[in-house]
């Protein structure tokens, strides 16, 4: 729970891009992947450095470059089976948080559906199944979690999320505390919203999450984030 | 939200001292009776007395001290938990939450004068009344057993003492043993458990015994997380373990504790630990209270776990007749919570939202080797139905697999929270 209050602090884009099909320029995403570079390698010789190498990545398990250390939600994030497709990676460079909630990827995020298309061009270069490269399948973007402002900009009821919440509290500890089953306390509302939306459109990968998640309208999300983030 | 202690010192003396009097004479709280400590019955009480902050007298009728779930008993057998793990005592629930915690047996219910009668002597009164009873067996459905005979042929269907039997006999099975697991037929507690519980026999027996055999005698064509138990035990233990279902028989045994043989389909088995697992029906204080059906189960509304044959009363968990849930501790859980909501809505006049239910069911098959299967479901007239659901994959990868066992732990830990405080 104590690491989680470090999300608050690092800024949130929300995506706002809608629906838009948006096809990759592999060399402008060389251009915009050079602000990646100080934590990833890609090409010839790659290493892992602060973050993993990315070559190969398309089609990857998520969490399984051998020899780097993970975070555990990466962990949890890759045994649950993350794959790093298009759509995945695309939701994952828009924010982070939303796919693997605390990943030590401090980023706060792309925020224009072509930078990330581009880089995602860019970066199938150095992927070597024959269906990731370019010409084979166009880098459309399919976009997600695709989330109306509007539906962001919800302030959640904490009395109705407090009765939706019994739900949850099943398997997740109201104090906070966690033993195999991750914390959902004191989340700032955003995190928590974008994160059950990505379960909702099953970019997140758990079964049980993205079951429950499915079921709950827009407010119901609000009122849970309002109703946990006020927990400590 | 927790309610502190000192705000029940003093409503809980006067509840103690008007227990035998009708809570609906008006000069007190309205009560709520809860019959059973378990997954249903202890979630109800620690949620109404939650939720109501003080409006609601919560009475909890409960024999046991300590209570052992039945899920994770399994993993006691198979070494993976400690008994003391797996039990949990009421203390919480009394200086916590203010609930009326009453060590005794509820043996029987006036429905016109609104009263339970205690083991003790004593009756209580009620305004609403849960029973949260869990199963008792159904007298003569296994031929040749009855609870005379539970001690040669244990059940482990209720945990605890019988779980630790069960244990301290497949320990002293003779080199090259058999154990004979006799399955239940439909409807049951836990639908994977028995199944569970072969692969932590396996398990166990793998590292200690491992000659031995197991027969599991079972009187159903198919059981739950079939195709995910038999990838296991051929993975981890190849030719140790024997289904008998009701192609072969298994539909046609009897039992005989004094010999410690299993006739099937009339061929005569001797075998060294019988675990024999009756028919089941709903805790026999339900059809003391005129609740149940021909089957021995107690039918429900499916929007809020109303018995359907006295508005005042609520039947939750595996006594329940209401539809798709499976009868497990997860599912009692959760209808607790819309039992609680409804109860509160009908005694103080609060918001009732929507029923809304869900259920997982984890297992265990080896070490490190976890599966489930999960659904959500809702309330119909008819029944409670099945909305979605899921189920882990053969094959799955053995990371998966890990940490699907470790989100059992996490499941544990937080239901039982939920139920104990």
């Amino acid at each position: 729970m104590r690491a989680l209050t470090i999300l608050a602090v690092l800024v949130f884009a929300a995506s706002s891009d809608g629906a838009v099909a948006e096809t990759g320029d592999a060399e402008r995403g060389a251009k915009v992947f050079r602000q990646c570079v100080s934590c990833h390698q890609v090409g010839e010789a790659a290493k892992n450095r602060v973050g993993p190498h990315l070559n190969g990545v398309f089609g990857r398990l998520a969490g399984s470059v051998a020899g780097f250390r993970y975070s555990d939600h990466m962990k949890r994030a890759s045994a649950d089976g993350l794959v790093w497709t298009f759509e995945t990676l695309d939701a994952f460079l828009e924010n982070p948080k939303s796919l693997v909630s605390a990943t030590r990827m401090s980023f706060r995020g792309l925020k224009k559906a072509q930078d990330r298309a581009d880089i995602l061009a860019y970066l199938r270069r150095y992927s070597d199944k024959p269906s990731d490269i370019p010409e084979s399948e166009p880098t459309l973007h399919l976009g997600g979690p695709d989330l109306d402002p509007a539906v962001l900009a919800l302030q959640g009821d904490p009395d109705y999320g407090e009765y939706l919440s019994s739900e949850c509290t099943t398997c997740h500890q109201a104090d906070g505390s966690s033993q195999g089953i991750p914390s959902i306390t004191s989340w700032p509302a955003e995190n928590f919203v974008v994160a059950m939306h990505a379960y909702k459109q099953q970019l997140r990968p758990h079964p049980v999450m993205q079951m429950l998640a499915g079921r709950l309208s827009d407010e119901e999300i609000a009122a849970l984030a309002a109703y946990f983030g006020g927990l400590d | 939200m927790q309610i502190k202690r000192r705000t029940f010192l003093g409503t809980t003396l006067v509840a103690a001292a008007s227990l035998s009097a009708p809570a609906a004479l008006g000069q007190a709280r309205p009560r709520v009776v809860v019959v059973g400590g378990g997954a249903g019955g202890a979630t109800a009480a620690r949620y109404i007395a939650k939720d109501s902050k003080g409006e609601i007298d919560v009475v909890l009728i409960e024999p046991t001290r300590r209570y052992y779930t039945c899920f994770f008993s399994n993993l006691y057998i198979g070494g993976f938990r400690e008994m003391s793990s797996i039990g949990h005592g009421y203390g919480k629930l009394a200086s916590d939450y203010g609930v009326n915690v009453v060590h005794d047996y509820a043996i029987g219910v006036d429905r016109d004068a609104k009263t339970v009668t205690l083991a003790g002597g004593g009756s209580i009164g009620y305004d609403r009344l849960v029973l949260s009873p869990g199963i008792d067996f159904k007298e003569g459905s296994l031929p040749g057993w009855d609870l005379s005979a539970q001690n040669a042929m244990p059940h482990a269907y209720k945990a605890g003492s019988q779980t630790e039997l069960l244990k301290a006999q497949i320990e002293a099975m003779p080199v090259g043993g058999t154990f004979c697991m006799v399955a239940p037929p439909n409807p049951f507690r836990c639908p994977p458990g028995p199944y569970e519980r072969v692969s932590m026999v396996a398990h166990k027996l793998k590292a200690e015994n491992p000659t031995a055999k197991i027969l599991i005698v079972d009187p159903k064509p198919k059981f739950s997380k079939q195709a995910l138990f038999e990838e296991g035990w051929q993975n981890y233990y190849g030719g140790m373990i024997e289904w008998i279902g009701p192609d072969f028989g298994g539909d046609a045994v009897e039992v005989r504790p004094d010999t410690m043989e299993v006739v099937i389909d009339g061929t005569v088995e001797k075998v060294d630990v019988c675990n024999a697992i009756p028919a089941m029906k709903a805790g026999h204080i339900a059809a003391l209270a005129g609740v149940t059906n021909d089957a021995g189960w107690a039918p429900v509304v499916p929007a809020s776990m109303q018995s359907r044959m006295d508005e005042n009363i609520y039947v939750l968990g595996d006594a329940c007749h209401q539809g798709d849930m499976p009868k497990s501790g997860f599912s009692a859980n959760s209808q607790a919570k819309v039992c609680a909501m409804s109860i509160r809505g009908a005694l103080t006049g609060s918001k009732v939202f929507p029923a809304k239910y869900s259920n997982t069911c984890w297992s265990l098959i080896e070490t490190d080797d976890g599966v489930k299967v999960g659904a959500t479901y809702k309330a119909t007239e008819e029944k409670i139905a099945k909305v979605d659901g899921f189920i882990s994959q053969t094959g799955e990868a053995a990371g998966l697999r890990k940490q699907t066992y470790e989100e059992s732990l996490g499941w544990y830990a937080g239901i039982t929270a939920d139920m104990f405080g």
